[in-house]
């Protein structure tokens, strides 16, 4: 067993034991290493104040994504290249083009949400030449400013796009070849770390398999993926958890296959690697997926963390349900399968066994001349929970009539739930504005929705049945929904 | 003298009115701009944790502290008990509001005990083992329940009239009865509060806080303490933003850490989590307006009978004032020839609602602009008709005086309002949405041009003063204070340029230094939009002396009258002679001159009578408009806003890249209240948005599609402020009302615009869905 764990931070190779494995990478930056650019802003991964970038190996190599240091644990940084805002100034102090065009653009006023900014407008800057007014806001959708308004950061974002120093200006680009060889050294551990302070273990496993005997030896251990749900655990309840297996960087869950019945997706897939397989293969689904958190949230979070802790309100259950999509778990002693819509059996209980992780997700790709869409309604449209989130599968046979339909919603019951009392209504029906005013009413048996923060009861049925009517007039070529950019219409 | 060195330069860098980048730009990129909690930790430093109340109502039958105690790190817990001074952080002197609370509770979240700890973390976990006994009282969170409870009020109420409104209401053919709820709204500070206290000998306490107002938080500590107010020095040098929620907030935090700093001898930090900080701090007041107006056929008031009732929470804080300011800007923008105004300033179980960028100036306008509604739809018209048609006159016109007696002298709503009517293409617009309006079965636009018209200055006339402190060091550098607190709102770069401009010297000559109290004593709350106004008053006061001074010295050295002193770019002409600006201060150095002064000023002409309810509480007015147009979805109440432009008065302006981002922030920030931000308690009196997982301020993706921000650059103030600017820190928050409106228009269309929709704030996609759903209903 190896007891330390070994990360590069901004320039300088660290070999880190001794924590806790709810030690975020926020407070070691702030605490043990006086590095106070990155700032505490909520401490639950909302508002960006703390994005620094992580850059890892993968199959392409370096990559660097944003994240969230306030809900990032040590023990998921084995391997990374972890690059903050005190990294991007030059030795002479000269600013970073992002860095300068904030100042030229007055992209900062009261300059606390400021470094979180400017780690995502690099983020961005590095992944993107020609950013869109879409891609900026996507980029900024996890990074709150009450000062600005938004506007002088976007326009920093436009000017900057096209200023490419020489590579041997930013420190990313100069010292890639360097820092790869790096990682490349201290990635692969022959065996599984434990990390333990105060009796309190990080356990970092190689491989599914190890993965899966770990399990197996402590069923009662928390295991974190992205770290985006339990992250909150530790920062807002306090809550103690001992063991954790950390295991986003297990590149066996990270697989996505596509073939011509559908799209098996690894747990360990992130949001934000789903969302382009997604986009490509079933659209709507892509454009639910970009609503999801922040873009630095997405970079973490994971598909298979979304389906495995039951909550009635994740964005992709709904979605996956209406699709048919089939849950594989796994465990040491092997695997089994069932329909999605099967894993959730009540509010915070599901279907798995001590010892069983959600290995994968297999989704049939619809038909093509099937309709399928997921419709999310939140206070605010971007980095919000849903207030409900509802998914329409429908095939309709040579005369129009309903030859099956899924219809799943999140936000309306204790678990993700299908409107089989919708559904029954439909099967067999023409297809018809009057059918659907007719079957409207039926969500009434499907759903009894509480009140909340989010939205009343009231809402929450009205607006369920005004998505069923909503999705009637996508099938007939009627849609008219709200777009902020032409693109997205198209 | 070496005659080849002199500069040559035609102006400064960084005189008043240029654009100038925020003084701390290039440290906010780089991530070395020092807030509090990023100054290097002095040794032993201990943090504090915070026990809060459990129950919104209640007697505290019990406190086992026991456990906490004896948790991990813990070194002490801090009760009343602990308390050397006034167990009181009541701003207003009523003594209403306890540092900790010791037999009653009185909202959810009220700070009943503190741990101090080895580690945050340690005081965090420890602040969670208190076994706490309640009996619980009858609680009421919201105003229709607190009158249902005939809840008491914090403070007396205000009472504005003008004419003879009882009889006057009756006359008109057309009258409207109707009410508004307005909701509040969190803050939403970038950087939570944050204290650092550091005993010192004696008394001593120097206090780090991120507060607005430096003295107040000397004032309690002292009072909290029992020591006189100069054993503690407060100090700030910037905030990651305030908005009014650290005007008198943040007291209780420096308070807290000054009680266990002296206790144990050693420095205290206490760093609230987000969710403390929104559970603990007061927020914007949620008002209930309830508006009677008459009015003819051509949409004219002829009188108005308003009751403006405000949820402020367990204690006064600052709802007195902030009750008042909604009742001076009842009126908004619009005569009132008869006008009878009240506010309820409502006792709640709820924390105590505070300051908040406008303050109660909001929620007053949106009462107003709700009225202007009502009769348009009433009579037929476009708002913006009616809106023009009440306008305050010109002088002379028998229409210049408001509800609480002061003359409207300096009005340009006509003429900016129409400019940016004309700019913005506003009615072919309006037209164009109609009919798209009338072929689109479920997308649905509405545009409006609202109006602001804004008084600027305290209205407690006393706090219309401000001091700074400059010295000149021997080598020509300048260090400048005052008793202004930055925020993120550029005050000390445009008081550095006023400094600047009066010495003629480059800015980057002027150090800005953090707000202390042992600089520059009995400040005012860095609030009320005034920052730039009293701060750069004094700070030009105090330049003004040196150059006196400087005038003086060269007049007798050189033999030259004194009108033959010249500062110039960086140097100054005595006589024929050109001397480097550095090369004079030297020698007026050897010459014994004083190189320092303090510096005053306060606002001449004000005055305020509440009782008798007529004065001139302000200096003068900002003015401004918008045209906001959105999109709504008549299925779900999504909606986004596809446009605005604004047209923005700040007199001549001090530096108009600040000022816009400003106009630009404000806007936003005003949309988000009307919008998405929702406060909402359960029924046991929690808050469960709480943080911004739940409490939603707009996002980049939110902002306006389209956004034009202009000044209106020909603007003055007819005042003798400095370098004739208006303030506009608050009135640009007003220009958001337009995107509510607009909503609301959007709303309006589902029944042919022949109904006020009566859309109440904020508008979330929920009460749109259902105001579209009520007006179908009326419709059918």
């Amino acid at each position: 067993m190896t007891a330390a764990i070994r990360f590069i931070l901004n320039g300088q190779d660290v070999t880190l034991g001794n924590f806790s494995p709810t030690e975020t990478l926020l407070d070691y930056l702030r605490l043990r290493r006086r590095l106070t650019g990155t700032k505490e802003g909520c401490a639950e991964g909302d508002c960006g104040a703390c994005t620094v970038l992580v850059g890892r190996l993968s199959d392409r190599g370096l990559s660097y994504e944003s994240v969230n240091a306030c809900i990032r644990f040590l023990g998921s940084l084995h391997g990374t290249h972890i690059v903050t805002v005190e990294h991007l100034a030059a030795q002479d102090g000269t600013l970073h083009p992002v860095q300068q065009a904030m100042v030229d653009c007055h992209g900062s006023q009261c300059g606390f949400c400021t470094p979180g900014f400017v780690m995502s407008l690099y983020g961005l800057w590095l992944s993107n030449d020609e950013p869109t007014r879409q891609d900026i806001e996507s980029a900024l959708q996890g990074n709150l400013c009450r000062c600005t308004g938004y506007e002088p950061i976007v326009r920093a974002a436009e000017q900057v796009a096209q200023e490419r120093p020489s590579a041997l200006f930013d420190p990313l680009e100069r010292d890639r070849a360097e820092i790869l060889a790096r990682l490349w050294s201290i990635r692969s551990e022959p065996e599984t770390m434990v990390v333990e302070k105060d009796g309190a273990r990080s356990i970092v496993p190689t491989s599914i398999e190890a993965f899966a005997e770990i399990l197996a030896e402590e069923p009662n251990a928390t295991v974190v993926a992205g770290a985006t749900d339990v992250g909150l655990w530790v920062t807002k309840q306090m809550r103690i958890i001992n063991p954790v297996v950390f295991i986003n960087h297990l590149t066996e869950l990270q697989a996505i296959a596509v073939d011509e019945t559908g799209l098996t997706i690894g747990a360990g897939v992130s949001y934000t690697r789903a969302h382009e397989t997604l986009a490509e293969e079933i659209p709507a689904f892509g454009r639910l997926i970009d609503r999801i958190g922040g873009t630095q949230v997405r970079n973490m979070g994971t598909i298979g963390g979304n389906i495995a802790n039951g909550s009635p309100i994740g964005d992709t259950p709904p979605p996956l349900i209406a699709l048919g999509a089939e849950l594989t778990l796994r465990s040491h002693s092997g695997r089994r399968s069932m329909p999605l819509e099967n894993y959730f059996l009540a509010y915070g209980r599901q279907d798995r066994l001590p010892g069983e992780f959600v290995e994968k997700i297999f989704v049939p790709r619809p038909a093509e001349i099937d309709y399928f869409a997921v419709y999310k309604l939140s206070k605010r449209r971007d980095e919000d929970i849903s207030a409900l989130c509802g998914a329409f599968h429908l095939s309709l046979d040579s005369e129009g009539r309903v030859a099956a339909i899924r219809i799943a919603f999140g936000g309306m019951a204790a678990i993700p739930k299908r409107a089989t009392h919708v559904e029954q209504a439909l099967t067999g029906q023409i297809w018809s504005w009057s059918t659907i005013a007719a079957v409207r009413e039926a969500f009434g048996e499907d759903y009894q929705p509480l009140t909340d923060w989010r939205a009343t009861a009231e809402y929450r049925s009205l607006a369920a049945k005004n998505l069923l009517t909503r999705f009637f007039l996508e099938t007939a070529g009627q849609s008219q929904e709200l777009s902020r950019f032409e693109l997205e219409e198209a | 003298m070496d005659k080849s060195s002199f500069d040559t330069q035609p102006v400064i860098n960084g005189p008043m009115h240029t654009s100038l980048q925020h003084d701390s730009a290039h440290k906010h990129v780089t991530g070395s701009a020092e807030y509090i909690d990023d100054i290097p930790e002095p040794a032993g430093l201990l943090h504090g944790g915070l026990g809060l109340s459990d129950r919104a109502h209640a007697q505290i039958v019990s406190i086992d502290l026991d456990a906490v105690k004896t948790a991990p790190g813990v070194v002490a817990v801090i009760t009343a008990a602990d308390i050397p001074g006034f167990n009181d952080v009541a701003s207003t002197g009523q003594r209403d509001e306890p540092l900790l609370a010791t037999d009653l509770v009185q909202f959810h979240g009220q700070p009943i005990f503190a741990v101090i700890a080895e580690t945050r973390d340690q005081a965090r976990r420890a602040a969670r083992l208190a076994k706490i006994e309640y009996r619980d009282l009858p609680h009421w969170t919201d105003i229709d329940s607190a009158r249902d409870n005939g809840a008491p009020l914090v403070v007396e109420p205000m009472v504005l009239k003008r004419g003879d409104p009882e009889t006057e209401i009756g006359k008109p053919p057309l009258r409207i009865q109707g009410s508004m709820v307005i909701g509040g709204q969190e803050h939403f500070y970038l950087e939570s509060h944050i204290a650092l206290v550091i005993p010192g000998e004696d008394d001593d306490l120097v206090v780090w806080s991120s507060t607005q107002h430096p003295s107040e938080v000397q004032h309690m500590v002292a009072h909290v303490m029992g020591c006189p107010q100069h054993a503690v020095e407060v100090k700030t040098r910037r905030m990651g933003g305030g908005f009014g929620g650290k005007e008198t907030q943040g007291n209780q935090f420096a308070a807290l850490a000054a009680v266990a700093a002296k206790k144990l001898n050693r420095a205290v930090k206490f760093r609230p989590d987000r969710d403390e900080d929104m559970a603990m701090t007061g927020k914007r007041h949620d008002f209930r307006v309830d508006y009677d107006v008459a009015f003819d056929e051509e949409g004219r008031i002829h009188a108005v009978d308003t009751l403006y009732a405000a949820r402020c929470g367990f204690s006064a804080d600052l709802s007195g004032p902030v009750t008042d300011r909604a009742l001076f800007h009842a009126d908004s923008s619009y005569f009132y020839p008869h006008v009878h105004l009240a506010s309820q300033p409502l006792k709640t179980h709820t924390v105590s609602n505070t300051a908040f960028r406008g303050f109660g100036g909001p929620q007053g306008m949106l009462g107003a602009e709700r009225i202007i509604e009502e009769i348009a739809y009433a009579v037929g018209r476009d708002p913006l008709d009616i809106r023009k048609l009440n306008f305050y006159g010109e002088p002379g016109s028998g229409r210049t005086l408001t509800p609480y007696h002061q003359e409207v002298e300096d009005n340009i709503l006509m003429r900016l309002v129409e400019e940016l009517e004309a700019n913005s293409d506003y009615r072919a617009r309006r037209q164009a949405i109609i009919d798209f309006n009338a072929n689109s079965p479920v997308i649905r636009r509405g545009i409006a041009l609202t109006p602001v018209k804004f008084g600027i200055s305290f209205t407690m006339t006393a706090y219309n003063q401000a001091g700074a402190l400059v010295h000149i060091y021997q080598d020509g550098s300048i260090h400048l204070n005052h008793g202004g607190t930055e925020m993120g709102q550029g005050l000390y770069t445009k008081v550095a340029q006023v400094v600047a401009d009066a010495f003629q010297v480059d800015i980057d000559r002027v150090k800005i230094t953090a707000t202390t109290t042992g600089k520059v004593p009995n400040t005012s709350a860095t609030a009320a939009s005034s920052g730039t106004d009293l701060n750069g008053m004094a700070a030009y006061d105090a330049a003004r002396q040196i150059k006196e001074r400087l005038v003086d010295f060269a007049s007798r050295q050189w033999k030259v009258d004194k009108a033959q002193v010249e500062f110039l770019p960086n140097r100054v002409r005595v006589g024929d002679d050109i001397v480097p600006f550095d090369t004079l201060v030297r020698a007026a150095y050897y010459d014994r001159v004083q190189l320092s002064a303090a510096g005053f000023y306060k606002t001449p002409d004000i005055h305020w009578d509440r009782k008798a309810g007529k004065g001139r509480p302000f200096y003068y007015f900002a003015y401004g408009a918008a045209v906001s147009e959105v999109a709504i979805d008549t299925l779900t109440g999504e909606y986004m806003v596809e446009r605005a432009d604004i047209l923005h008065d700040v007199g001549r302006s001090l530096n108009p890249a600040l000022d816009i981002g400003q106009i630009e922030g404000a806007f936003v920030q005003g949309m988000g209240w009307l919008t998405t931000e929702e406060l909402w308690w359960d029924d046991k009196g929690r808050l469960r948005t709480h943080a911004p997982s739940t409490y939603k301020i707009p996002l980049a993706s939110d902002r306006p599609k389209i956004f034009n921000v202009k000044l209106a650059d020909w603007s003055e103030n007819r005042e003798p402020t400095i370098g004739r600017s208006k303030a506009v820190g608050e009135p640009p928050f007003m220009l958001a009302i337009s995107v509510l409106e607009a909503i609301s228009m959007a709303v309006a269309s589902v029944a042919d615009y022949a109904v006020c929709p009566r859309l109440d704030s904020p508008a979330t996609p929920e009460r749109v869905l259902m105001a579209v759903e009520r007006l179908k209903t009326l419709g059918e």
